[in-house]
């Protein structure tokens, strides 16, 4: 099946509201309102409680960081903390430590030193709506991603405070989110203990130079650079330092992946057996245009587009403009970081008239690369195929 | 600062939450999606799915019951007929 070309229309609404748009992600049932929610611009609603909100793909191209305002939001459980006292907010640090300790905002940002990242985002399950075949979850296209500057404390300084007790393997961390219902598990994560201490994970408070918005984990979230959102706990207050292997729904159950190299399997067939998913695959894409835009023949224009891996480092990113026959290779522009999206753009002049299929290829300092025909997994995880861009050159 | 962010994150006022207006669509057994479903999550859920066989609503119906301890009835034929017709494929 062709993917169709992003169409935004208007839904006639009740009179006396404002019209609302709506917007069409290029896969079956892709219809989607764009609402606005606190301290956002209208987005793409996948869900309404749990707020789950996409990122409308043009936003890649106001630039390399994405404004909190667009940032994607992705929520399990809906009781959200809507009202939060940040005077009587405590991240607790507990468990298996020597001194547990409940660390106020201002403790935090006063006794630990004070960093930063530009780390990617992503959810687990972005661009879930393009495998096929189509697996069951949030239905979204390629904008569950997002680019800021975080700055916070190390955990491992935190950690360090605390003082690890022999036998230390993992940090449980929780968030405010509840389920309704106490039966059900509790979106809770855990990190193994050699990553919460390599000291590239954060404490963050702040994205982008502002306050966390409510809705990307204020007044606190975990940053864990090159590995995939579902770890990235929003709202966190407890930190609980265990021995054993923490199996919580959302570790022995949710969101794993085939225990195969690359993560995937024959499709639609089930995996022997699974494990955790960890780290980023490495992707790219082109944001200047997108599906159905319109490019004048012999005009010289310039394609650009963003690449991001894990962390190893972008070292390449070639550009086709014949379905794949073809590569050249792009510039790379600003390095903002290994964890950073990193910007790049490619000279074009199209020569022929018609549909030309555009397609950009990232590799990485290990030669890692995209594939050119998709992986696919039951849970319709770490898309990371070779993606396309078809224009219309007129 | 932007505007967007100039007010206090840890202190939203409700009327600035957009109303959920999304409901189950008609059909036999919609009220009892209404009833069941509405419980942990809003119907975008169910809605937003690819058209999936019924033994995708069988399975869904069922790990919501186990997984998210939904509580739902024993016999959900009703409720899987109703969500294969209206949401998924024959
Ligand atoms: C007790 C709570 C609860 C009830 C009641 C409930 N669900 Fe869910 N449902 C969940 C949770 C938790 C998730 C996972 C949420 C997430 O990851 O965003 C979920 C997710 C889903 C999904 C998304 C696919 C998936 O497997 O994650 C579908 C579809 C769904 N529910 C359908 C239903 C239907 C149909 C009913 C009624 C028969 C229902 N739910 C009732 C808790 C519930």
């Amino acid at each position: 099946m062709r993917q169709t070309a992003l169409a935004v229309g208007t839904l006639a609404g009740v009179s006396h509201l404002p019209a609302e748009e709506t917007i069409t992600l290029p896969f079956e049932n892709g219809e989607r309102r764009l609402v606005k929610f606190p301290q956002k611009r209208p987005l793409i609603l996948l869900t309404q409680r749990p707020p789950q909100l996409e990122t409308p793909f043009s936003v890649f191209r106001e630039g390399v960081l994405t404004p909190n305002d667009a940032f994607f939001v992705r929520y399990h459980l809906q009781n959200i903390p809507r009202k939060i006292d940040v005077k009587t907010f405590r991240l607790e640090v507990k468990g298996l430590v020597k001194s547990p300790l409940a660390l106020s905002l201002d403790e935090l940002k006063t006794q630990f030193e004070n960093t930063e990242v530009v780390a990617v985002n992503q959810c687990s399950g972005n661009s879930r709506g393009f495998f096929k075949p189509r697996v069951g979850g949030g239905q979204l296209a390629h904008g569950a991603m997002g680019n800021a500057r975080w700055r916070g404390v190390r955990l491992k300084d935190v950690l360090n405070k605390a003082g690890l007790q022999e036998g230390a393997k993992q940090v449980v961390c929780n968030g405010l989110d509840t389920a309704p219902l106490p039966q059900t598990p509790d979106f809770i994560k855990a990190l193994e203990v050699d990553h919460a201490l390599d000291g590239e994970i954060l404490l963050a408070w702040e994205m982008n130079g502002e306050p966390l918005p409510l809705l990307n984990g204020y007044p606190l979230r975990l940053v864990v650079p090159g590995y995939f959102g579902t770890y990235w706990i929003k709202h966190l207050n407890e930190l609980t330092v265990v021995k054993d292997a923490f199996d919580g729904f959302f570790m022995a159950a949710g969101y794993r992946i085939p225990a195969t190299p690359g993560g995937c399997i024959e499709p639609g067939t089930t995996p022997a057996s699974t494990v955790p998913i960890t780290q980023f695959t490495i992707r790219s894409f082109i944001t200047s245009h997108e599906t159905g835009a319109k490019v004048e023949k012999g005009r010289a224009i310039q394609l650009s587009g963003i690449a991001f891996d894990a962390g190893r480092g972008i070292t390449d990113v070639t550009v086709s403009d014949d379905g794949g026959k073809t590569w050249r290779t792009a510039v790379l522009g600003k390095d903002h970081g290994r964890y950073s999206f990193r910007p790049w753009t490619f000279d074009w002049a199209p020569s022929q008239n018609g549909e030309v299929e555009l397609k950009c290829r990232a590799t990485n300092r290990l030669g890692e690369t995209q594939p050119l025909e998709p992986l696919w997994n039951p849970a319709g995880y770490m898309r990371n195929v070779v993606e396309t861009t078809r224009v219309s050159v007129g | 600062a932007s505007p967007a962010m100039s007010q206090d994150s840890g202190n939203i006022p409700d009327s600035e939450w957009p109303a959920e207006t999304n409901v189950y669509k008609p059909g036999q057994g919609a009220e009892l999606a209404q009833a069941l479903c509405m419980n942990c999550h809003s119907t975008e859920y169910v809605s937003t799915q690819p058209p999936m066989p019924r033994k995708f609503w069988e399975a869904t119906v069922k790990k919501m019951k186990d997984k998210y301890a939904a509580p739902l009835p024993e016999d959900m034929t009703v409720l899987v007929d109703y969500l294969t017709a209206t949401y998924g494929v024959k």
